[in-house]
């Protein structure tokens, strides 16, 4: 026997229908637009202009007109391409290229229309209570060295890097220490002061080694944390964390025993 | 002669959008200081900021406060649009307008029109992919469209170099030349959308004289938007729709003078 013909659907199931076709198709392209959005987000591994947010806030608040890239003078910066592997039309730099010159009026910040790169991160107030601009409290990045390929390491004598830091003897330092391998030479080799390093990239360029051996990371990759719960008790600053500190810190009293030590000696519990 | 008069508006397009395009450029190359930035956002003769309202729309809904400059840029174009073009942004500035419009003259030489196969893709699904970019910019905190738009990706290619975003240009190609007559502008681009919907009482408008018309029905041969010339041959009247992108080739094709530019709401009687 022939099935029976299903009757015509309803106006109301009709609709029904629709709307969930329409519906569903709409999640479907939006997981997929989110897969991606996900993905191209999340590579942190690019070094951002002076004066840029931490990289959630300046992904959220870059408009990627480009104004920084015209203003560059070395044209280190670079609007991402499809295909550079970081979110497109965002402004970076590779500093084995070019480099961060480190302007001292940073010209790439001022034209920032959204605020993206934020003046105040790399102003300070001076004599006369005006902000003025201090490329030196940029924080682009944070040079690393391979000790394992930087020569310097190895007994060679080379102070490229430390050579070509605007921040010499302060960003970079050279230790000396004995040449055990050798042991009649000095080893010279480049340390990094973190809290000074801008993240230009200046060593980057200049280091010798085939691949650099010292090369700027961003800080939230390059960056360890050693948590709230330990202060530095010989800097005062560090210390003044206690005072404002709530909650936590609370004294324990454990009641002093009324027996004399002697007394727990001799009762052989030992 | 008459070709040029036939393609008059064709031409002036043509020329907004590269002239455009090469301000951006000479801006980014020599240092121009007519025209700055990119299609996002702008600075003109480095005083006036222009910024695309759908990314700045975007951005507040990722959570971004943004700088007073943008802001005021984004207004700027939105009134503009607004009060004045509708959306004429689409055709008379928007650099993916002349890929798709390389597609659509592709399928009419080579007749591909004809053998469409029925891809049914609603013109209100721009609308639900607007709807979608604000969402996803809201739930992941960046500007959603900014991250895929064929747009930017072009615009920023033709001013800083366009590494693979060619292939997401030839994509867009392709899907207007064998997937859907004027598939990206006519059915996808959210951009497109959010100007149709604020341009909809824009006062420059193309209006239908119906008494002329001798129905040859070329205007709707060549409508991007074909649902917008719904009155042809029945009413004279505007062509009211948002979706109008003001491109004025009806205008052009007609050879009995029944359509024309005209300025709404304010003359009464014509």
């Amino acid at each position: 026997m022939a099935k029976d013909k299903l009757p015509p659907l309803g106006e109301r199931r009709r609709f029904l229908l629709q709307t969930l076709q329409g519906l569903g198709l709409a999640t479907l392209g939006a997981l997929t637009w989110s897969a991606y959005i996900d993905e191209a987000s999340a590579s942190a591994l690019v070094l951002r202009p002076p004066g840029a947010r931490i990289e959630e806030d300046f992904l959220s608040m870059c408009i990627r007109c480009g104004l920084c890239v015209n203003a560059c003078p070395y044209d280190t910066l670079k609007l991402a391409r499809a295909g550079d592997n970081v979110p497109v039309g965002t402004p970076y730099f590779t500093a084995r290229e070019i480099p961060c010159y480190m302007c001292k009026d940073i010209p790439c910040v001022p034209p920032c229309p959204t605020g993206a790169l934020d003046a105040s991160l790399v102003s300070k107030m001076a004599k006369n209570g005006q902000p003025e601009f201090d490329i030196g409290m940029a924080k682009m990045g944070v040079a690393v060295i391979d000790s394992d390929q930087c020569i310097a390491f190895w007994g060679v004598q080379c102070d490229a890097c430390y050579r070509a830091c605007p921040l010499i003897n302060e960003a970079i330092i050279i230790d000396q220490s004995r040449n055990d391998r050798t042991g009649k030479h000095a080893l010279m080799v480049p340390r990094i002061v973190g809290d000074v390093c801008t993240g230009c990239g200046l060593c980057e360029k200049a280091c010798v080694t085939e691949k650099a051996s010292i090369f700027v990371l961003p800080l939230e990759i390059a960056k360890g944390k050693a948590g709230s719960n330990y202060i530095k008790g010989w800097d005062e600053k560090d210390e003044d964390r206690l005072k404002d500190q709530k909650g936590g810190g609370e004294i324990t009293h454990t009641p002093t025993s009324a027996k004399k030590p002697v007394d727990y000696l001799n009762s052989e519990e030992f | 002669m008459r070709w040029t008069f036939k393609h008059r508006f064709l031409i002036l397009r043509r020329l907004t959008q590269t002239l455009m395009i090469a301000l951006y450029f000479g801006a980014h190359a020599w240092g121009w200081k007519m025209l700055e930035g990119n299609l996002s956002s702008s600075l003109v003769f480095g005083m006036i900021p222009l910024a695309d309202p759908f990314a700045v729309l975007q951005m507040s809904a990722a959570g971004a406060l943004l700088g007073l400059d943008v802001l005021i840029g984004a207004a700027i174009i939105a009134i503009f649009y607004a009060l004045i073009g509708g959306r004429a942004f689409c055709s008379w500035v928007c650099p993916i307008n002349m890929v798709t419009d390389a597609a659509s003259g592709l399928r009419r030489v080579l007749r591909i029109n004809e053998v469409e196969r029925r891809v049914v893709l609603s013109r209100n699904l721009r609308y639900w992919i607007l709807g979608l970019s604000l969402a996803l910019s809201a739930i992941f905190g960046v500007d959603a469209f900014e991250f895929i738009s064929p747009i930017g990706i072009l615009s920023r290619g033709l001013i800083f170099g366009i590494g693979f975003g060619s292939t997401v240009v030839l994509g867009v190609f392709l899907f207007d030349l064998f997937g859907v007559k004027n598939g990206f502008c006519g059915h996808l681009c959210p951009l497109g959308g959010f100007y149709s919907l604020i341009g909809r009482f824009s006062i420059i408008r193309v209006k239908h004289n119906q008494e002329k018309c001798t129905l040859c029905m070329k205007c709707t041969d060549i409508c991007p938007e074909k649902p917008v010339l719904h009155m042809i041959g029945k009413r004279s009247e505007f062509v009211a729709m948002g979706e109008c992108t003001n491109c004025a080739r009806c205008v052009e094709v007609c050879d009995d003078d029944a359509l024309n530019f005209d300025i709404r709401f304010f003359k009464t009687t014509k």
